[in-house]
């Protein structure tokens, strides 16, 4: 393993707050190694830059071990930097080169405002689970095991669909800021198991509202999303969502109110 | 009363209509696609009948304004007008919902996964309005077509209008431009209405790509063939 120390140049979007006007500012990130990771990195220069009186970078970051999904930032174009299905707290600097200079940004969608620095608002995420990102489940002793069928594939494919952490890193890198892989990936996520059914066409149907009401973008079928995700979310997912979105629109019904019955 | 219709945070957005929707509106957008793909495959299929002579296309012709005592293409010009204006509504309307999207853009962007034909939707979607519209007053209505020979009676000179069209070299160039655009279009367009109306499965997501690229290959190589066919000779 190579234990050259590197030197870097960081061009960072620094924004005071949401209503400033933003831009973007030159640093040295000097003596680098190569087995830090982006975070690492990042913390050394804002030592440097708390060292000199001066504010550091203000980024999201949390478990860094890959699974929550908090360190949202734009390295260089690509939503956590240049590896697939990496989040940039697993992203090491041995994927950069002495010299390389690296342009950080904050994830860019209306549904997002800007915080401060590379930190964004990703609350219009829980708003979009609120509305219907949920079961309804009797909340008694536990069932026995296994009580519930599921098929192997639908179990394999919630899985895969429940993996998303909610990072953002669609929104940031479809050129529509969409959150379609985002929303199809909690759908299928609850559509594909049988605890998710009674409320799977309204839920559809009240998930993309919410989705259209935050002033997210709409898909284009660019693929963009799909070779950002950290956790390797497919498109397959967005299909599934309009497949439940037209019918539970073509078969949608006003709920009666106090109608027969206790 | 369910789960889903008691007050939660922010459930004051309940399902909203269909084509206020951004997914209703992707569904107008693809089902009218298939219906102009639709009619550019048979457009493509109808008019080889010019390599076959004056009496065949021109026969043809004939037969597409008297099928249904001449109310059939009337009713295919209905079809297509409103499949042409639903597509065109349902392109501005969620384009202009993409630009509201991302307000501030970004400085660098590395496009990973989209290709020319997804990023360039818009252009040659408009290229193609273009195109349409002097395509119809060209070989249609022939007010911008100089050598143009109108029906007369149960007469029909399409093949002549055809040949004296291609002839003009200028006028082939544009129809080969269009046609290039109609490719890049098609390419697209035709995987992307299959992904938008849900049409996706492992089996035949292969499939699917290639449907897209060689129907695009044959409507726009074919299309290409006829002005290429008049300047070279071989339909005179």
């Amino acid at each position: 393993m190579s234990h050259k120390s590197m030197n870097l140049t960081l061009h960072v979007w620094r924004q005071k707050n949401a209503k400033c006007d933003g831009k973007f500012v030159e640093y040295k990130a000097d003596g680098v190694s190569p087995d830090m990771s982006f975070l690492e990195m990042l913390d050394v220069v804002n030592e440097g830059l708390i060292a000199k009186g001066e504010e550091p970078v203000e980024f999201d970051h949390d478990c860094r071990e890959g699974i929550c999904g908090t360190c949202s930032m734009v390295i260089n174009g690509r939503p956590h930097g240049p590896k697939e299905r990496t989040t940039t707290c697993q992203l090491h600097m041995r994927s950069f080169k002495d010299g390389d200079s690296i342009t950080l940004e904050p994830w860019r969608a209306e549904a997002f405002p800007v915080v401060r620095d590379l930190v964004v608002d990703r609350s219009a995420f829980d708003r979009i689970i609120a509305v219907g990102g949920f079961i309804t489940a009797p909340a008694g002793s536990p069932q026995d095991a296994n009580s519930l069928p599921i098929s192997k594939e639908n179990a394999d494919l919630s899985m895969d669909a429940a993996s998303c952490i909610g990072c953002g890193a669609c929104v940031a890198a479809c050129p529509n800021a969409s959150a379609m892989l985002f929303v199809s990936a909690k759908i299928s996520h609850l559509g594909l198991l049988p605890q998710g059914q009674p409320e799977r066409y309204l839920r559809v149907r009240d998930m993309i509202a919410q989705m259209d009401a935050e002033a997210f973008g709409t898909c284009t079928n660019h693929g963009e999303c799909e070779t950002a995700c950290p956790k390797g979310i497919k498109m397959e997912n967005i299909a599934r969502m309009n497949r439940d979105f037209i019918k539970a629109s073509l078969t949608f019904r006003h709920a009666t109110i106090g109608g027969g019955g206790a | 009363m369910s789960v889903a219709e008691q007050s939660i945070a922010g459930a004051e957005v309940r399902g909203h209509g269909f084509l206020a929707s951004s997914v209703g509106r992707k569904v107008i957008m693809a089902a009218t696609g298939v219906v102009l793909f639709g009619f550019v495959t048979v457009h493509m299929i109808g008019n080889t009948q010019a390599y076959m002579g004056a009496k065949s296309l021109n026969g043809y012709a004939e037969f597409l304004h008297s099928m249904l005592h001449g109310a059939g293409i009337w009713i295919f010009r209905g079809v297509l007008l409103a499949a042409s204006g639903l597509h065109a509504w349902a392109a501005i309307s969620l384009t202009l919902d993409n630009q509201a999207a991302r307000p501030v853009g970004y400085r660098e962007t590395q496009s990973v996964a989209s290709t020319w034909s997804s990023r360039t939707m818009r252009w040659s979607g408009f290229i193609l309005v273009v195109f349409i519209v002097y395509h119809l007053l060209h070989l249609t209505t022939g007010q911008l077509h100089p050598a143009f020979k109108a029906p007369q009676g149960h007469e029909y000179f399409a093949y002549d209008n055809f040949v004296s069209a291609f002839k003009v070299p200028a006028v082939a160039g544009f129809y080969v431009i269009a046609q290039l655009c109609l490719g890049l279009h098609m390419w697209h367009g035709v995987w992307s209405f299959t992904q938008t109306l849900g049409l996706s499965h492992p089996r035949y997501d292969g499939l699917r790509r290639n449907f897209a690229t060689g129907l695009t290959l044959l409507v726009v190589g074919v299309n290409i063939s006829y002005p290429i066919a008049v300047l070279t000779g071989c339909i005179h």
